[in-house]
C-alpha cells in the first residue's frame, strides 16, 4: 500500500529497558521516558479513581495541568506525565 | 537562595525562548523559567532521554535550533522549574519558584510572561474514561516519548491539530480508526485565503489528509464524537452528523484523542492586574497587550499564545519583538524589528484559531449527567442547579460548588462553565469572565513551598485588642 507518511516505528532507538513497580506490579519501561508513556504501553490506563464518584481516571492532558494522572512516588503526589521512569522506581496509587 | 536579574521570562516555548535570545543580546541578565526538562514549550517539546535516536520532524528540528541557541547564549535557563507565585515588591518582580523539590525566589526588574496555551476540550459523555486524552496531550506523548495513545485510535476535534495527531499516529506505526472533525470542508475553504500565506504548511496538511485517505481511514467531516463507550478503558465512540442532526457511524477503538482548539493561559497576567477582554478569534479571554508586549502594568510584558492564539510562527516573532522592547525600556539600545512578519504569521495562526470557534452544536451534545468539572466530578446538572439558584458568575459557581477549585484549578472546566452560565442567564460570553486567579499558579506540595524554617523565627502578629 502507498504511504505518504512513512512508518518510522522501526527507526526509533530507545534506551535500555528497566523495571519499576506500579501498585506493586512490575512494569517495564525505558529509562528516562515519561511515566505515562510506559504505563500506556503496558496498557495500564486507570491510574486513580475520582474522589466523589470513584470513577476510573487516567492521563488526560499529558502536560502537567489536569492532575488526572496523579500518582504517589516516595510519599509525594506527583504527575505521572512529569515523572521519569527509572530502575526501581516505586509508583503507588493516590 | 535568591537570584536577581534584569528580566525574568516565564515559559520557554517559541515566544519565551525568542524573547530571551532577543533581550540577552543587549547585555542584560536574563533568566528563563520553564517547567519542562528542556526548552521548546508544547509545540517544540523535547524528546526524553529514553529516545536514543529517531528520525527528525520539522518540530524537533525547530526545537533543537532554539535549544542550541539558548545553550550558546548567556541566558540563565532554569528548567524543571515551576513558577507558583509572582508579586511586585519595591519596583521589582518577585517570583516564587519550585525546583528540585526546593522553593526559592527570583527577583527581576522586568517580567515577560510567555505562558502559552492549553487545550479546550468540549466535554462529551465518556470523556473521563481512561484512554481518552487531549489532542495536545497526544502530541506531548509523541514528541517526548514517541509513544502512541493506543493501538487503534479515534482522533477527534477541530482545527489542523486533528490531522497532525492522526498523521503522527501513522508515522509512529499506529492505526487511525477514524478522524472525526466538526469542521466541514466549507469551514476549511473559508480559511484558504489566509492559508496561502504559509504554502509549506498547507502542503504538509494536504499530505496528511491524502495519506489518511490512501490508508482507508475514514474522515468524518462535519461530525463530532457524541459518546465514548467503555468503563475503565475506552472501547469506541458514537458519532453525530452535526449538519443533519442525525447519528453517524459508531467506531471501535481502544483510545480517543479529543480537542477543540486552544485557550490562552492568562492566569498569571490576570493575577498581576492586566485587564482582560473576550475575543473568540484569539481563543477566548485575552490579556490586553501591545504587539511589542507592553501591558498597562508597568514592567510587565506578554508574548505568544498566552496573549491570544496566533500560532507558533507568530509566537516566536513576537518573542523577538518583546525581548527587544524590554531591553529598550531598560535603557539599552536594541533594534526595533518590523511588525510586518508577525502580523503576517498572526493572520495564518488566527485563521487556524477560527476553525475552533465555540460551536453551539457541540455543546448541544451535552447530557445532564455529563461531568463538566473533572476534579470534583460535578455534572452539568449540578452546575445548572447552582446557576439557576443565583450563581451568575464563574466565581459564584466556584465558591458554591468548588468547580475550578480542584487540583487543576479550573483549567479544564472554567470555559465550559462560563458558556453554560451565559446560556442559562441569557448574558453574553463577554460578560462572564473567568474566576479570580490566585496563587499557587500550579499545584505544589505545601511542604516544599514552605521550605525549611524554624518555628521560633515565624513572625507572630500582635493579638487584636479585646
Amino acid at each position: 500500500m502507498i504511504r505518504l507518511v512513512p512508518n518510522h516505528a522501526a527507526r526509533i532507538k530507545r534506551s535500555e529497558k528497566v523495571t519499576f513497580t506500579f501498585d506493586g506490579m512490575p512494569v517495564e519501561g525505558h529509562d528516562g521516558e515519561m511515566l505515562v508513556s510506559a504505563l500506556v504501553r503496558a496498557n495500564i490506563l486507570t491510574l486513580r479513581h475520582a474522589p466523589h464518584d470513584a470513577a476510573p481516571r487516567g492521563a488526560f492532558c499529558c502536560m502537567g495541568l489536569c492532575q488526572e494522572c496523579a500518582v504517589v512516588v516516595k510519599g509525594q503526589t506527583v504527575e505521572a506525565c512529569r515523572t521519569e521512569v527509572t530502575a526501581d522506581l516505586v509508583v503507588e496509587r493516590v | 537562595m535568591s537570584d536577581s536579574f534584569d528580566i525574568a521570562i516565564v515559559g520557554a516555548g517559541p515566544a519565551g525562548g525568542h524573547a530571551a535570545l532577543s533581550a540577552v543580546k543587549s547585555g542584560l541578565r536574563v533568566v528563563l523559567l520553564d517547567e519542562q526538562a528542556a526548552a521548546g514549550g508544547q509545540v517544540w517539546r523535547c524528546k526524553s532521554t529514553s529516545i536514543v535516536s529517531a528520525p527528525m520532524t520539522p518540530e524537533s528540528l525547530a526545537g533543537n535550533t532554539l535549544r542550541k541557541a539558548l545553550a550558546e547564549s548567556a541566558v540563565t535557563h532554569h528548567h524543571d522549574t515551576r513558577v507558583w507565585d509572582i508579586r511586585r515588591e519595591d519596583d521589582q518582580w518577585q517570583l516564587q519558584i519550585l525546583k528540585n523539590a526546593k522553593s526559592s525566589q527570583i527577583h527581576a526588574r522586568s517580567l515577560i510572561l510567555a505562558t502559552g496555551a492549553r487545550e479546550h476540550v468540549q466535554p462529551v459523555p465518556g470523556w473521563t474514561t481512561p484512554g481518552v486524552i487531549g489532542l495536545a496531550g497526544a502530541t506531548a506523548l509523541f514528541k517526548q516519548s514517541l509513544t502512541l495513545p493506543g493501538k487503534r485510535t479515534v482522533v477527534s476535534g477541530t482545527g489542523p491539530l486533528v490531522f497532525y495527531v492522526a498523521s503522527e499516529i501513522r508515522r509512529l506505526g499506529g492505526t487511525v480508526a477514524a478522524v472525526v472533525t466538526p469542521n466541514s470542508r466549507t469551514d476549511w475553504a473559508r480559511v484558504l485565503p489566509a492559508m496561502a500565506l504559509q504554502p509549506k504548511l498547507v502542503a504538509r496538511g494536504a499530505l496528511w489528509v491524502a495519506d489518511l485517505m490512501l490508508a482507508g481511514a475514514p474522515i468524518l467531516w462535519g461530525h463530532a464524537v457524541s459518546r465514548v463507550s467503555g468503563h475503565d478503558h475506552a472501547t469506541g465512540v458514537a458519532t453525530r452528523n452535526l449538519a443533519r442532526g442525525t447519528d453517524g457511524p459508531s467506531i471501535e477503538a481502544d483510545s480517543v484523542c479529543l480537542g477543540h482548539g486552544l485557550i490562552p493561559n492568562i492566569e498569571a497576567a490576570q493575577m498581576l492586574g492586566v485587564p482582560i477582554r473576550h475575543d473568540p478569534a484569539l481563543g477566548g479571554w485575552v490579556p490586553e497587550a501591545e504587539p511589542d508586549g507592553r501591558t498597562p502594568v508597568e514592567g510587565l510584558y506578554l508574548c505568544g499564545d498566552g496573549c491570544g492564539i496566533r500560532g507558533v510562527t507568530a509566537a516566536g516573532l513576537q518573542g523577538t519583538l518583546v525581548g527587544a522592547r524590554v531591553a529598550r525600556d531598560l535603557g539599552k539600545s536594541s533594534p526595533k524589528p518590523s511588525l510586518r512578519p508577525w502580523q503576517r504569521a498572526a493572520r495564518f495562526g488566527q485563521a487556524m484559531t477560527a476553525l475552533s470557534l465555540p460551536r453551539p452544536d457541540l455543546e448541544a451534545l451535552s447530557t445532564d449527567d455529563l461531568i463538566l468539572c473533572r476534579c470534583e466530578s460535578l455534572t452539568r446538572a449540578d452546575i445548572i442547579a447552582e446557576i439557576d439558584t443565583g450563581a451568575a458568575s464563574t466565581n459564584a459557581v466556584k465558591s458554591g460548588r468548588r468547580a475550578c477549585m480542584g487540583p487543576c484549578g479550573g483549567k479544564y472546566c472554567q470555559s465550559v462553565i462560563a458558556t453554560l452560565i451565559a446560556d442559562r442567564t441569557g448574558k453574553d460570553a463577554k460578560d462572564i469572565p473567568p474566576p479570580t486567579p490566585r496563587p499557587p499558579l500550579r499545584p505544589i506540595p505545601l511542604g516544599q513551598a514552605a521550605g525549611a524554617f524554624d518555628y521560633d523565627d515565624l513572625p507572630i502578629p500582635k493579638p487584636a485588642p479585646l
